[in-house]
């Protein structure tokens, strides 16, 4: 018996059996053989997202991702087009690339010389004459995923019978569309990131981002050390318009701070905060009040988390990404986001409000990867306990748009992304 | 026999570097976070960039970019009791080697140097290897530091959350 299927065996339990609705088995945690499950039945089906379109804006600019374990580039060609190909080569199979980002006009494999284009066709390989007759460049290329893309944010697929993005997106894109308001008029860009692991399961992070419930005990000393301006915005926890949506499909958004969902609106009453005065002030010199007002509102980003189930949160100001690395440890992306062409003092402003919370080194990560890691251990004791995903079953209503809805620190979020776990490990 | 004994035969404003960096060493292993506040000049930048190449820390993305009043709200924060994983931090070691003296002009001297830094925490062993820079202001021969940059040798990679001080 191989390994392979003794993990397979080693799992009985079913989909339903492992998710109801109110809790979820524990062994979503730590199961080897669910986590290889994930991988073919969520990660190498769905759309996962793999780039924001700035990363790539020209022709060659690419950047290096992965979905699931496999090794991707994201690359812009010389049409314009952004393609999504395996980042392995035709012939005995390395990387192509092992850059995070760069510009490019092709990309040769470092072992025999193959070559290959932007759109991934094998333009030339060496010594040619010993496949006369059996090879045929075109039948080569690197390997090319689905790819669609929604309001800048760029997916890829392996599976080539997915539904288009849109429809899989549904209920969220209208909230995709109010996170990129925080632009101020500005195209989004991103602007660096923070990349840090934890040793747990992936499914703990996408829980998070919609965990309402944490985030005034686990973020306490993020909280002690903000101005009382911020730190009042985001005292949600008994606001009663900071609520969740699930919004089918596994999405969710949670909104902590309800004045700024839609930045557009803006009734004058909001003052600016005096931590931002220095920015303020400057861009005061050259741009209508009402302009200074939409960027000086929008520096901390979107008054929401919106989760896209599997991978991508679009979090107040910065996307999070997830990659499972196994099924105890994930890597994490808080990218930053800026203005493109927007004012710098301002951009720099975004950049030192992702430095005090995100990253390894910020006032919050490292706080909730504490947590996590401490869910990832405990979830060896009692292995017949289950998960509970139930918070806020007494008050969840149903919208006429169907969104389910409840309170932000209720766990609404998870029960949608745990049933739309379901129906994908059910397939 | 005392660190000026072991720096016997370097530069006098070298020696004076290192015999400074090292205790800014032993504070931040001991958490002993208070008198390493002391160290520093209000004018003193503590930097952790993620960036390898850049100079401009300003305009670019780090993992720490704190002045005075970040790295009081940091170690507020390290203190505190708040913060679950400064609460649970890393036990830590570092030793510092390889220096060289990169200028002395005036009141201030610049060292570079190896930190090779181990984080041990609930049975792992994490390392944190980097390239440290240190700009320290000696005025009336008192050391205080003017600015300190962590390069991490895989800066651009994903990190281990920690609840220490690099």
């Amino acid at each position: 018996m191989s390994t392979h299927e003794y993990r397979l065996i080693a799992s009985s339990k079913s989909p339903e059996d492992l998710v109801q609705y109110d809790r979820v088995d524990v062994s979503l945690y730590n199961d080897p053989a669910l986590f290889e499950a994930e991988l073919e039945k969520i990660f190498y089906r769905t759309w996962v997202w793999v780039a924001h379109e700035s990363e790539v804006r020209n022709s060659g600019d690419f950047k290096t991702a992965t979905i699931g374990r496999r090794p991707v580039i994201v690359v812009r060609d010389k049409k314009g087009n952004i393609n999504v190909l395996e980042n392995r080569c035709r012939h005995r199979g390395a990387t192509v690339c092992e850059k995070h980002k760069g510009n490019a006009t092709g990309f040769t494999c470092p072992y025999h010389s193959w070559s290959y284009g932007l759109d991934g066709k094998l333009r030339a390989l060496p010594y040619p004459d010993g496949y006369e007759g059996i090879l045929e460049k075109s039948e080569l290329p690197l390997t090319s995923l689905r790819v669609e893309s929604y309001a800048g944010m760029v997916f890829a697929s392996y599976n080539d019978e997915i539904e288009p993005l849109e429809d899989f997106l549904g209920g969220a894109k209208h909230w995709m569309d109010l996170f990129m308001k925080q632009g101020a008029g500005f195209p989004i860009k991103t602007q660096g990131e923070h990349k840090f692991s934890f040793k747990g399961n992936w499914k703990i992070q996408l829980e998070n981002t919609t965990d309402g419930y944490h985030f005034p005990i686990v973020h306490k000393s993020f909280m002690s050390s903000v101005d009382e301006e911020t730190s009042e915005m985001l005292s949600f926890m008994t606001d009663e318009q900071a609520v969740t949506h699930s919004l089918g499909n596994g999405h969710s958004v949670m909104v902590m701070v309800p004045e700024h969902v839609d930045l557009d609106h803006d009734d004058g009453t909001e003052q600016l905060q005096e931590r931002f005065a220095h920015v303020t002030e400057e861009l005061s010199k050259t741009m209508e009040p009402a302009q200074v007002r939409r960027i000086v509102r929008s520096l901390h980003g979107a008054g929401f988390n919106l989760n896209l189930f599997p991978n991508v949160a679009m979090s107040m100001s910065f996307f999070r990404v997830l990659r499972p690395v196994s099924v105890t440890e994930t890597e994490i992306r808080h990218v930053a986001l800026g203005m493109d062409g927007g004012p710098e003092i301002a951009n720099r402003e975004r950049m030192r409000i992702h430095e005090h919370f995100q990253g390894p080194f910020g006032f919050g990560s490292p706080d909730d990867a504490e947590a996590w890691d401490r869910v990832q251990r405990g979830s060896y004791a009692g292995v017949d306990a289950p998960i509970l995903v139930n918070r806020g079953l007494n008050r969840e209503i149903t919208a006429e748009n169907g969104d389910k809805v409840s309170h932000a620190t209720d766990e609404g979020g998870m029960r949608g992304a745990y049933d739309m776990w379901k129906r994908m490990m059910s397939q | 026999m005392s660190n000026h004994d072991t720096l016997n035969g370097f530069s006098g404003p070298l020696a004076q570097a290192i015999e400074f960096i090292w205790r800014e060493a032993e504070l931040l292993d001991h958490k002993n976070y208070a008198e390493w506040a002391t160290l520093w000049s209000d004018s003193g930048k503590y930097i952790v960039p993620i960036d390898p190449d850049t100079e401009d820390f300003e305009a670019n993305l780090n993992y720490a970019y704190d002045d005075a009043r970040m790295r009081d709200l940091r170690i507020e924060r390290l203190t505190a009791g708040y913060s679950p994983s400064a609460v649970d931090a890393a036990k830590t070691i570092r030793t510092i080697s390889r220096f060289r003296l990169v200028e002395a002009a005036g009141d201030i001297v610049e060292v570079n140097s190896a930190q090779l830094l181990y984080a041990y925490k609930r049975g792992v062993h994490t390392p944190f290897v980097a390239d440290l820079n240190h700009r320290i202001r000696f005025t009336d021969g008192v050391p205080s530091l003017e600015r300190k940059v962590v390069r991490l040798i895989n800066s651009t990679d994903s990190l281990s959350a920690l609840g220490f001080l690099l």
